[in-house]
């Protein structure tokens, strides 16, 4: 039965928390201080995105560079704190769209009939077989490089792939008694789609969104690495790797710091996806 | 003389994931003599399979042997390492599983899996081991021994499957074999020569053997000895005539209570009511795409005609791929009819689901067999019961939360439940809530399909006096679909017997009784075991029998309408029932089937066997 209407979210807020094991609970953690980052790091960076602030390039840890100066001898910290913003915003935004996207379609395949099934799949099909760095080569050189539009280009390129998942997930279920009964009892197809089928595959699908969303990091990365990201002095994290990659052999913290902060957040958002899928049965207990 | 096998306070403990152990076995102890077979009989949980197992040294994942002795021949079993072990599974004691279909590798002929044992262990040459083989074959009665191993495992039948794991588990001349529900997932008729084949070879070899099941009849046929378990611990244990004559642990008694259904008293029928319930006329249901004739590719019902009055339960009855599933979905809109009418009521029913008002969902709902995967596992008890009270009957708040609480009073279960979720219900009550959840609509008719079939028969039988309950209460009418005809005959007042999508038997509880019956229906009735020693040694003459030769042009099978059952009839007739389709009889009492036999031959050669048998016809309460 559904939960009392004075609890406040607070409250729920908390009960969410506490039902969380270990993993997760870090992966929560990490997360959110990635969520602030993302939305204070411009205010709170010492220096400007841009701004040349030391003589050395590739500069060792120190009290003005916290995590040294990359290979034009810019702050590496203020570059990541500006970075992070596009990482986690750009790569999260378009990684939820595509799997809402694809999830909203691929149910919708599934309990439509199949002419609709057909003719979605087939669509998705021709989609999923343009690559989708070309795809997004292709678009930059045609409109232009802008945020809006790198976020286009990867929601784009990864719906047919949640929507095939989406899909198969969704047919499964729907064999199962629970729906038949469901059907004979007259429900609509909506009903079925949304309280019968989406539950169930819920899961999986928030699995495939933390794959999906490290897919878009690369994406990204990929893309500002051919210039055709964002655009400079602004980088993303995945740019910031690459930027400084000639650095790797003098071990510079340079590249070994946007690295570690792209394996932090793709890292804790798995964790935090993977201890929810047991959390509902813990939760009752 | 000491016994083959000693077991001694056997004690298996599963680790929980809290890190605490629970003993799922406790302190078991049994021997069995040379040439002797046990029988471990218990519902499921009773630990029998994991003792079964324990026979071999091995605990399933997450479990541990945790002390005791098991000692075969001279050797003792739990005091072996990795090595001993795998040197003795296969080759002292063997194992024969529940599933045969799931034990074969597809990808392998069967010669080579049933030899590899022999071959594994080095206990004689690939040419002898073949040669044993199709020894082994002929003994367990497999048609075609010389040859039938150089099949894959598809192309043999499922009861041919589970003799030739036999083969398998007795290449070796094991000192032990353990049978396990060996054969629980096979149809009756299919389950008698499986059993047979295994008797005579444990007759003939002399194995030592361990039987796993939970079914007492066929115990009864296969056991010297009976060990009752359950939660883990030994009830009782004596020689199979004396459990079965004098039961004296409560448990026991209530497994040979549940074991023969008690008959559910009939509730009376007005027989001259002016419009059935329920009435279906000249059916034809099928899978796949329809062709030029609008029937559909995969026939699966065949010109079926079947009345429901108000109030009536009536029972469908065949083995697995008869239809009877597929009626009940018909029925309920799930699979459309391609042919033929149901009348609800009177007034004809649409054949599929869109063109359905919303009262008639209501007044059929279904319950499926498989209660784990009937009920949606994100949802509580409360809100599966709670949508169709809102649904049809617009309840909401505190009003329908009430009902619940009266609903689930109704099939038995607590208030709280309505917290919890699927997960954390037994099978039985699964069962409840799914029954539950087809109340809540207050229908009309109730299809249940296979409903205590996944069930153990205490469990079962709850479920059936609570149908029988229901329906003196509520008045409900039930299609009651079952593959196992003492369940039908216990609740149903009407039984329509299925074979291969035709209806070739119906008749009342009490026809299904006494003869005649169509020759299917006999053999379906005479091959479910019976509770008590010998039956099947009575029965053996009977199975072995050669079924009469059809000579007639095989161009004549292209003749549509001909008796399904033709390629397994005991009595058909050459030129006869092979030639031209078989007229439905009307027989005394409005009982009707499907044969060139008339009732009086029928009864003639059925009376007889039944004399032979020495049976005398249960009469009904």
């Amino acid at each position: 039965m559904s939960a009392p209407k004075s609890r406040t979210s607070m409250q729920s807020a908390w009960r969410f928390v506490s039902s969380l094991p270990i993993p997760g609970l870090v992966g929560l953690v990490i997360v959110v201080f990635w969520m602030l980052i993302a939305m204070l790091g411009p205010s709170i960076a010492p220096y400007e995105v841009g701004a040349i602030v030391a003589p050395d390039v590739f500069g060792a840890l120190t009290t003005q560079n916290p995590l040294g100066t990359d290979y034009l001898g810019r702050d590496m910290l203020s570059r990541i704190l500006f970075g992070a913003r596009y990482t986690v915003g750009l790569a999260l935004a378009a990684a939820l769209a595509a799997s809402v996207t694809g999830t909203a379609l691929g149910l919708t395949a599934a309990v439509a009939g199949r002419w609709i099934d057909e003719l979605m799949s087939r669509v998705m099909d021709a989609l999923i077989s343009i690559p989708s760095k070309m795809l997004a080569l292709v678009i930059v050189a045609s409109f232009g490089s802008s945020v809006q539009l790198l976020m286009l280009t990867a929601w784009l390129s990864y719906t047919p792939g949640a929507y095939r998942i989406a899909r198969s997930l969704a047919v499964n279920v729907k064999t199962l008694e629970y729906v038949q009964v469901a059907r004979a009892r007259g429900e609509k197809l909506p009903y079925i789609a949304c309280v019968e089928i989406l539950p169930n595959m819920i899961n999986p699908m928030l699995a495939d969104f933390g794959l999906r969303f490290v897919f878009v990091v690369l994406l990204l990365s990929g893309m500002s690495f051919l210039g055709l990201g964002v655009q400079p002095p602004n980088a993303d994290l995945g740019s910031l790797v690459r930027e400084n990659i000639s650095g790797l052999g003098e071990g510079a913290p340079a590249v070994i710091m946007p690295a570690l902060a792209i394996a932090t957040l793709t890292v804790s958002v798995n964790m935090l996806i993977d201890s929810l899928s047991g959390r509902s049965v813990r939760a009752e207990n | 003389m000491s016994d083959l096998v000693q077991v001694k306070d056997l004690r298996v403990v599963v680790r929980k994931d809290s890190g605490e152990e629970v003993a799922i076995v406790k302190d078991v102890g049994f021997s069995i003599a040379k040439g002797e077979v046990l029988s471990l009989i218990g519902e499921s949980g009773s630990g029998k399979t994991t003792i079964a197992l324990a026979m071999l040294g091995y605990a399933r994942l997450g479990c541990r042997i945790a002390g005791g002795s098991i000692r075969i021949g001279d050797t003792e079993v739990l005091a072996l390492d990795r090595e001993q072990l795998y040197g003795m599974r296969g080759r002292t004691v063997s194992y024969i599983a529940q599933s045969a279909a799931a034990a074969f590798n597809p990808m392998k002929t069967i010669i080579d899996q049933v030899i590899e044992g022999a071959l594994i262990h080095g206990v004689m040459a690939r040419a002898e081991a073949e040669a044993k083989a199709i020894t082994l074959f002929r003994e367990l009665a497999l048609p075609d021994p010389d040859n039938i191993g150089r099949r894959y495992p598809h192309q043999v039948s499922g009861g041919q499957l589970q003799r030739l794991m036999a083969a398998m588990a007795l290449i070796t001349d094991p000192v032990l074999v353990v049978l396990d529900e060996p054969t629980t997932a096979l149809d009756v008729t299919t389950q008698i020569e499986v059993l047979l084949a295994f008797k005579k070879v444990v007759r003939e070899r002399g194995a030592t053997a361990i039987y796993v099941s939970h079914d007492l009849a066929v115990v009864a046929q296969m056991a010297d000895r009976i060990l009752v378990l359950s939660d883990g611990e030994m009830r009782e244990t004596g020689a199979t005539r004396d459990i079965l004559a004098r039961p004296q642990h409560p448990y026991t008694q209530s497994l040979l209570a549940a074991a023969a259904p008690e008959v559910r008293e009939s509730v009376a029928v007005a027989k001259t009511e002016d419009t059935p319930l329920l009435q279906i006329r000249g059916l034809v249901a099928g899978y796949g795409r329809a062709g030029s004739d609008g029937l559909p590719a995969a026939r699966v019902l065949d010109e079926i005609d079947l009345t429901i009055r108000r109030g009536m339960t009536i029972g469908v009855i065949g083995e697995s791929g008869s239809g009877k599933t597929t009626l009940a979905r018909v029925v309920a809109g799930l699979v459309p009819a391609a042919r033929g009418t149901i009348l609800f009521n009177g007034t004809p029913l649409p054949a599929t689901l869109g063109e359905r008002t919303r009262d008639q969902f209501r007044r059929i709902q279904i319950v499926f067999q498989n209660a784990d995967t009937a009920l949606n596992p994100s949802h509580t008890v409360g809100r599966i019961l709670a949508r169709p009270l809102a649904f049809y009957h617009g309840l909401q708040g505190e009003a329908a939360n009430a009902r619940i609480a009266q609903i689930l009073d109704l099939v038995r279960l607590p208030a709280a439940f309505a917290q919890r979720r699927s997960s954390e219900l037994s099978g039985g009550q699964k069962q409840r809530v799914n029954l539950a959840r087809a109340l809540a609509a207050e229908p009309d008719l109730i299809l249940c399909d296979e409903v205590t079939s996944a069930l153990d028969t205490v469990v079962g039988a709850a479920i059936l006096d609570l149908l029988a309950d229901l329906r003196r209460e509520l008045g409900v009418s039930y299609m009651f679909i079952s593959h196992d005809i003492s369940t039908v005959r216990a609740v149903c007042d009407e039984i329509v017997v299925l074979y291969a999508g035709r209806k070739v038997d119906t008749g009342s509880r009490q026809s299904l009784l006494t003869p005649p019956f169509h020759p299917y229906a006999d053999l379906l009735i005479s091959s479910v075991p019976e509770l008590r020693t010998g039956w099947l040694d009575e029965v053996s003459t009977r199975v072995a029998k050669l079924l009469p030769p059809l000579h007639a042009a095989p161009a004549t099978t292209d003749t549509p309408g001909l008796c399904p059952f033709l390629s397994r009839c005991p009595v058909r007739v050459d030129g006869l029932c092979n030639v031209a389709p078989p007229p439905r009889r009307k027989l005394a009492d409005e009982k009707e089937i499907l044969c060139h036999h008339t009732g009086e031959e029928l009864l003639r050669m059925q009376d007889q066997l039944l004399q032979e048998k020495r049976i005398q016809p249960v009469a009904a309460a």
